[in-house]
């Protein structure tokens, strides 16, 4: 460990740059992920322990068009992004309907048994290998080779801003996104207000099915997939949105971007078995320091 | 009188059948001391979660870290612990009957005190929070701390730790290990029973129902709520050092820590035969294993695809659970008045 | 020395000062009453003296303690107990449970908790829930019953916990008319024959001018006027503060 640390900081420091644009390329889409995961919660009060699935979802579904239909994975992301859509409707309308108005626990579990049904339905679809869309891009190097970029990296950091970016704008700008924003503010008073809310649930949990679709689009192209990759990313939204807090945009950004930086250095510099325990220590920490943030006033997490 | 003449009768069946199961089925030894098993998971899930309103999704934490304090500690009897898990699995203990026994008898105990002291540590953390960040929390403890033991050296890492070798024939040791956890899963249910009927067991309610209507009323809240993980850690933890030394080896991921599979379980057989009552874990459990056991092999893949399908319909349709709805059927044998004359004399007959 | 005796209180809430250098008496075994205009700053005042948030500033005492920095169950075990405006009682439990959860904590032992409960705590429970005219509904699921009747539940458990003062919040509220006469009386008969103070928050003026035996008003997070129910009730502070409610 200290070997790589010393590397770190005075054999190679140029390194640092290869790991902080890896963190902050794979952090961009940890953004996108915990931002449908706040979006749904803050909306309908529904945890979505499913969000990590349906990012590996959307991962296979976008390897899947380039494997049977050749379509390359940058065109295959909207459209993945539309059939997550029409996903998410579909399990809104015959099972999160039903757990809206619930407990939290009700909800947890009911996006649980989804997310565990979606990893298993993949797992048979597509077997356990570890697989990657080849958007067949080249690699960069700078600094003489010590820093390698992969240019398809390039290309998802600037596909999330972008996508990231037009979901802000719909949100403020498009009726949709404004009826969502006042129902998440006051169901009643929206629905008084004649706006049909069920619509509006039913859509934004779509549009974060949407969102988890293009998201493990990006990380199909960037990273790797495999069915039972779910768990960390569901993990790593949860931390991020827990860390920022709901509705704080600018936080789930510096905190997404963060989460990735930590487990690009944790796993080089202390190793890369410890990967998953960092994601998941990290899960623990930020729960524990949220509860005592809310002890000195009071309250407790809930 | 007679309903207490039935409940004593249903006691002595079931006492005479776990009894004679084995000498009856022998095949199914090894299946049916799972099902004690799985009875003793859904009735400690239960003491915290239907009883007490925090769902933890991570009791599982308790089975292994009691498996592995069994295994260092029977261990550490007869050698160097260190020295013995880096053979990773080259050197076996090989005992006899009478040093087995005593070892694994220090294992249990002190699984037992181990897993208490990690609950009282623990919760006083993980109370803090409610509802699904207790959930979370206790999760994310359990996912690390298969992370982690994976990386100890001391207790084997990946490979983990291979338990000494029983002195007897297989089939000997199926039958004591039936019995470790058919007495275990009855100590557990005589404990959850004169538990409940305790101020403790109406106190865990009141937490559950209105947590600060509890503390408005000056009870000590994270008192009741250790004790009460502490009285599942404490099973959880035996069951542990029990299921350690059936499987012959303790590794963190598949065996000490299946937060995925028992881990998930637990909740599920909880939730199925109705959370919050006495007999609901009990018949959720066997309900549960009796039907994984024969459709799990003719599943071929789908079985984890119907068990989130199991999960999804029992949360959302079906929620009170079997013992649940046979009290919302039949109210009256169960000692709860339903007024089924509306009150027209309103507020002034009160 | 007052039961209660808050001291130069103040509270500020996300940019709104809730209350500010207030100042009060709850005389023990009295009623006292706090009335004020909407967003005064009752509630506020009441949660801090109960310890659901902690006060920016001043002192609130309790039998001579400071209590300010305490919590809600450690208030609670020292024998101030309050009432919920939604009434909360345990949905899923009957009356009687409801009541012998309510016995007071403070005085149990480890050995008494892992014990059952005795024929006396059943008799003491019963009793009580006669008392609140809840004997006859006594096994029935208190999530059943109806607005009204839980709030006399509420009630007859907090008198199980014999607290030293009982700190109401709107016991009235969302009661119709003939069951108010009934709740009035029996808080009028706890304060006397069983000799716990009362600290009434109320927006119903007959209700509090009956009751009462002293009143605080506040408006606008200040402490406006005090006095018998007589003088506040013709204060023309007091009346201002109601009509130019704004």
């Amino acid at each position: 460990m200290l070997d790589n640390l010393s590397i770190l900081v005075s054999i190679a420091p140029i390194f640092n740059v290869q790991l902080f644009l890896d963190g902050l390329f794979i952090g961009a889409i940890f953004v996108l992920a915990a931002y449908g995961l706040a979006l749904v919660w803050g909306v309908m009060n529904v945890k979505n322990l499913a969000q990590g699935q349906f990012v590996i979802m959307g991962g296979y579904l976008v390897w899947d068009l380039g494997h049977k239909f050749g379509i390359h994975p940058i065109l295959g992301l909207p459209i993945v992004a539309i059939l997550m859509f029409a996903f998410g409707w579909l399990l809104y309308v015959t099972i999160i309907k039903y757990v809206v108005t619930r407990d939290l626990f009700t909800s947890l579990l009911a996006t649980f048994g989804i997310g565990l049904v979606v990893e298993q339905a993949l797992n048979l679809a597509y077997g356990p290998e570890v697989r990657t869309a080849d958007a067949g891009f080249g690699t960069m190097a700078f600094a003489g080779g010590m820093v390698t970029v992969a240019e398809i990296k390039f290309i998802s950091f600037a596909l999330a801003i972008l996508l990231a970016a037009s979901v802000i704008v719909f949100m403020k700008k498009s009726r949709m996104g404004q009826a969502i924003r006042a129902t998440s503010q006051d169901a009643r008073a929206a629905r008084v207000m004649g706006i049909d809310t069920e619509k509006v649930y039913a859509f934004t949990y779509a549009l974060n099915a949407a969102i988890c679709g293009a998201a493990g689009s990006l990380v199909a192209m960037i990273w790797l997939i495999q069915p039972y990759y779910g768990v960390p990313h569901s993990i790593r939204a949860f931390v991020i949105v827990t860390a920022a807090g709901l509705g704080n945009l600018p936080g789930v950004i510096m905190a997404g971007l963060g989460l990735g930086l930590a487990e690009q250095y944790s796993g080089f510099v202390i190793g890369a078995e410890f990967q998953q325990a960092t994601v998941v220590g990290l899960l623990v920490v930020v729960l524990v320091w949220r509860m005592i943030q809310l002890a000195k006033h009071r309250q407790v997490v809930q | 009188m007679n309903r207490k003449r039935n409940t004593a009768i249903l006691y002595a069946s079931i006492l005479a059948a776990g009894i004679a199961a084995p000498f009856v089925f022998p095949d199914y030894v090894t299946q049916i001391a799972m099902l004690w098993m799985m009875i003793l998971f859904a009735l400690t899930w239960d003491i915290a979660g239907g009883q007490m309103g925090y769902n933890s999704l991570g009791n599982i934490f308790f089975f292994g870290a009691g498996m592995y304090i069994s295994a260092v500690v029977q261990i550490s009897i007869f050698t160097n612990v260190r020295d013995y898990t880096a053979a990773r699995g080259g050197e076996q203990l090989v005992l006899d009957y009478g040093d087995y026994f005593f070892s694994s008898a220090a294992g249990l105990v002190a699984s037992a005190v181990g897993c208490v002291i990690l609950a009282v540590l623990l919760g006083r953390v993980m109370f803090g929070m409610r509802g699904p960040y207790f959930a979370i929390g206790t999760l994310g403890v359990a996912l690390s701390a298969r992370e982690l033991f994976s990386t100890w050296d001391l207790v084997g890492g990946g490979t983990g730790i291979a338990m000494p070798v029983y002195p007897g024939m297989p089939d000997e040791m199926s039958l004591v290990v039936y019995a470790g956890y058919f007495g275990l899963a009855i100590a557990t249910f005589l404990t959850v029973k004169w538990l409940y009927s305790t101020r403790f067991g109406l106190a865990i309610n009141a937490i559950r129902d209105d947590e600060e209507k509890a503390e408005a009323m000056g009870i000590h809240t994270m008192r009741y709520k250790l004790i009460a993980w502490s009285v599942s850690a404490f099973f959880l933890g035996m069951a542990g050092a029990i299921f350690g030394a059936r499987t012959g080896y303790v590794e963190p991921m598949e065996v000490a820590f299946p937060t995925v599979t028992f881990g998930i379980f637990m909740v599920v057989m909880s939730l199925l035969g109705g959370k919050g009552t006495l007999w609901g874990p009990v018949i959720g459990a066997t309900i549960f294993h009796v039907i994984k056991e024969v459709t799990w092999t003719y599943l071929l893949g789908w079985q984890w695809v119907a068990l989130g399908v199991l999960i999804i319909v029992n949360v959302v349709f079906f929620q009170q659970g079997i013992m649940g709805w046979v009290q919302e059927k039949w109210p009256e044998l169960f000692g709860i008045e339903v007024e089924t004359v509306p009150d027209d004399a309103e507020e002034e007959a009160v | 020395m007052a039961m209660i005796e808050v001291r130069n209180v103040s509270k500020a809430y996300g940019g709104v000062q809730a209350n500010q250098d207030v100042s009060m008496d709850v005389a023990e075994g009295a009623i006292t009453g706090l009335i004020g205009p909407n967003g005064s700053g009752k509630t506020t005042l009441f949660n801090s003296i109960v310890g659901y948030h902690p006060i920016d500033s001043g002192s609130i005492k309790f039998l001579d303690r400071e209590i300010s920095d305490l919590r809600v169950p450690q208030i609670a075990r020292l024998g101030m107990l309050r009432t919920f405006q939604q009434t909360r009682i345990y949905g899923n439990m009957n009356c009687v449970k409801n009541m012998l959860i309510s016995m007071p904590h403070r005085s149990m032992g480890f050995f008494e908790i892992l014990g059952k409960h005795t024929a006396e705590d059943i008799e003491k429970a019963e009793h009580l829930l006669e008392f609140v005219g809840l004997y006859g509904k006594r096994k029935l699921m208190a999530g059943d019953l109806s607005f009204g009747q839980q709030k006399l539940l509420e009630f007859a458990m907090a008198l199980m916990n014999n607290p030293k003062i009982l700190l109401l919040d709107e016991p009235t509220a969302g009661i119709n008319p003939t069951l108010i006469n009934g709740l009035i009386d029996r808080l009028k008969r706890a304060n006397e024959e069983f000799g716990i103070t009362l600290f009434v928050i109320e927006h119903n003026m007959r209700v509090i001018m009956n009751l009462a035996e002293h009143i605080y008003c506040l408006a606008h997070g200040e402490m406006l006027a005090d006095g018998k129910p007589d003088a506040i009730k013709n204060d023309q502070r007091v009346i201002d503060a109601y009509l130019g409610a704004h």
